[in-house]
């Protein structure tokens, strides 16, 4: 018997900045976890990896990645979806800078 | 130190032109990540967590000031600042952008540096000893020999698809600090009959499966080096296991046919590697011996220094941790640390780099090396200049005083950067640093290595660290797990498993723990957290680690 499916957001590294991506459920790709599609259905999420990996020239290294629905979107449940939307913990670098000048 | 000729000018200018034409059709589309990403890993270029990341070679650890400005101006230019210096002599970049990265490669060129071969199955940057041509123990500079095997190893056309990569570290000195015992091939040089020649190790290797490297040849003249080291590769080549990457390695190929087989199947092949080289090499050697002269070591009065050290105790402090004994009367040999409690091990900044670049111009001769305990190194500075260097060092934060003590930390990026990585490793060397700063204890402690690695890759050196730590993933929970009594040098040994591992929280308490029995148990002040560990043993370390367990047991 398989595993039974956990919900997941796409997420990949941007072809030119290498910085996360996600995979939105208009078809953009947003920075930010909060604004990925947050997808609930094995067969589906098939589909927008595939539509992921068709775009070679936007992102690289496309994966599914597992996610849990916050207030506000999408979380990570593992702590390296977790670091990986915010950046390394030594430096304020990576998503954590661009947030703070957001602020 | 060896300057690049027109042909190894051209080529490397050929190569970076390749690999830019290489970056726009992957960046049109007409390549896909399938296609360009062998090519990328050819040019040291990774893709990690939250970024790409450029690993840039430095051959044998050795750059002089110009070198190391560049690498300033790099971080600075296409970088967030800094770079990262890791255990292999290797300097990271850890936020090229894609369309970056040729001009970077570029601007690497520009002073005889390329990041080609830092990845992919082909033989890596060769290490060395890093006080190679100042050590008061060496028989010989093991650096013209290095960079012999730089360049016959780069890009040679038979060895582009190992089965998997191959390391080579070489060391002149007896006293092994280029952890020779832990790589593929492992060369130690050792005299017979007044002749220098090498101890050849082979098969030693961290990682997934731990292994001292077995001496295939106890003394190798150094005339027979390259046809020599030719040979094991040809023999790996065709033996070594491409059917399972965890097993490609030539540890487990030594490890699986058996040390006997493979000697005896190198030394057939060495009968006709011996004859095809004709003696090219040596001329070759003789060339390259030319750009490693010592410099022109001068005489001067150390009374100054002396009255200094009296003058500022932590001046002396500095001096009786960071410095090490020179071969030359009033010189001495300065390890920087990049270790300042609660900084990134390995880390410096662009203005640093710029600093220890001066410094080096001014007062070492022009020579700057990189360790692989991921400290630069100034090899040859006279005592008398230790006063002004130190002012300069401290006022750039580069002063700390704790070579070879607890903080000097060799932490592996870990989950902060690294793709592969299984749990965090910095944020753990920061933490240890720091509590044992606050105690005021390291001096005390004497000298301890402590090695952290983010996964079973082992980039952090952790089975070698008299306490080694790795970080794993124990059901989506960070967790780290110790090892007692590793050693990288002349005496290596592998660290034994302590126990079940420690959470995040949980780790730096244990290793107070564990720091303070040793404090208990040492017979004397100066016996050494590994000669105590060795006297007595595992199991009071691990009582003090697992109290509990006591407990339950009694
Ligand atoms: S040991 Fe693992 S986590 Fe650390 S740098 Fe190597 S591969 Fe990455």
């Amino acid at each position: 018997m398989s595993r039974k499916f956990t919900p997941k957001v796409v997420t990949a590294n941007d072809l030119l900045e290498g910085d996360v991506i996600y995979l939105a459920a208009d078809d953009r790709w947003v920075r930010d976890m909060k604004q990925a599609e947050f997808i609930e259905d094995e067969a589906h999420a098939q589909i927008r990896l595939l539509h992921a990996e068709q775009q070679p020239d936007v992102v690289v290294g496309a994966y599914l990645a597992d996610a849990a629905l916050g207030d506000d979107g999408p979380e990570p449940t593992h702590f390296r979806e977790t670091f990986r939307t915010r950046g390394p913990s030594n430096y304020a670098h990576g998503k954590q800078e661009k947030q703070a000048e957001n602020v | 130190m060896y300057k690049y000729n027109d042909f190894d000018d051209a080529f490397l200018r050929e190569r970076t032109a390749q690999f830019r034409a290489q970056v726009e059709r992957r960046i049109d589309g007409s390549l896909t990540e399938d296609e360009f990403k062998p090519l990328r890993l050819m040019n040291g270029l990774y893709l990690q967590l939250h970024a790409y990341m450029l690993r840039v070679a430095i051959p044998y650890g050795t750059l002089n000031s110009r070198q190391m400005r560049q690498l300033a101006m790099i971080a600075e230019r296409w970088d967030k600042g800094y770079g990262h210096f890791t255990t292999r002599q290797n300097i990271q970049y850890n936020w090229p952008k894609l369309r970056d990265v040729p001009d970077m490669l570029d601007a690497l060129a520009d002073v005889g540096m390329h990041a080609i071969q830092t990845s992919g199955n082909t033989v890596r940057n060769v290490t060395s000893d890093h006080f190679a041509g100042a050590a008061q123990d060496e028989i010989e500079d093991p650096r013209p020999v290095a960079e012999l095997l730089r360049q016959w190893s780069t890009d040679h056309p038979e060895f582009q698809f190992l089965p998997r990569k191959f390391k080579i570290a070489i060391t002149g000195s007896p006293n092994d600090r280029a952890v020779t015992r832990a790589h593929d091939i492992g060369l130690r040089m050792v005299e017979q009959d007044g002749q220098p020649g090498f101890e050849v190790i082979v098969g030693g290797g961290l990682g997934r499966t731990p292994m001292v490297g077995k001496v295939i040849r106890d003394f190798l003249p150094k005339a027979d080096l390259l046809p020599y080291v030719e040979a094991i590769l040809r023999v790996y080549n065709r033996l070594g296991r491409r059917d399972n990457k965890y097993k490609a390695r030539i540890k487990i190929t030594v490890h699986e046919k058996g040390l006997e087989t493979i000697r005896d199947l190198v030394e057939a092949e060495f009968e006709h590697t011996r004859a095809d080289f004709m003696g090219f090499d040596m001329q070759a050697l003789t060339q390259i011996e030319k750009h490693f002269q010592p410099p022109a070591f001068k005489q001067a009065d150390t009374a100054g220094y002396e009255v200094a050290r009296a003058a500022n105790p932590a001046f002396r402090a500095w001096t009786d941790t960071n410095l090490t004994p020179h071969k030359t009367d009033g010189y001495a040999i300065v390890s920087i640390s990049l270790k300042a409690h609660g900084a990134t091990p390995g880390d410096a900044t662009a203005h640093q780099m710029r600093v220890m670049a001066d410094l080096a111009e001014w007062f070492g001769h022009d020579e700057i090396r990189i360790s692989h305990e991921q400290n630069v190194i100034l090899p040859h500075v006279h005592k008398s200049d230790l006063p002004e260097l130190y002012a300069v060092l401290r006022d750039a934060g580069l002063a700390t005083a704790n070579i070879g003590l607890i903080s000097d930390i060799i932490a592996c990026p870990g989950m902060d950067y690294c793709a592969l990585a299984t749990a965090r490793s910095i944020p753990i060397a920061q933490e240890i640093a720091e509590r044992f700063d606050e105690l005021k204890l390291e001096h005390d402690i004497g000298p301890l290595k402590i090695k952290i690695s983010g996964c079973i890759n082992a980039c952090g050196h952790h089975h070698v660290g008299h306490i080694g730590i790795l970080g794993l993933d124990r059901a989506g929970v960070e967790n780290y797990q110790i090892t007692l009594g590793g050693d990288g040098t002349e005496t290596a040994a592998i660290g034994e498993r302590a126990g079940p591992g420690f959470s995040a929280e949980e780790i730096v308490p244990a290793i107070e723990r564990l720091v303070h029995a040793y404090l208990d148990l040492r017979a004397t002040r100066d016996e050494t957290f590994l000669q105590t560990y060795r006297r007595l043993g595992p199991q009071p370390f691990k009582s003090a680690l697992y109290p509990e367990a006591k407990a339950n047991a009694a």
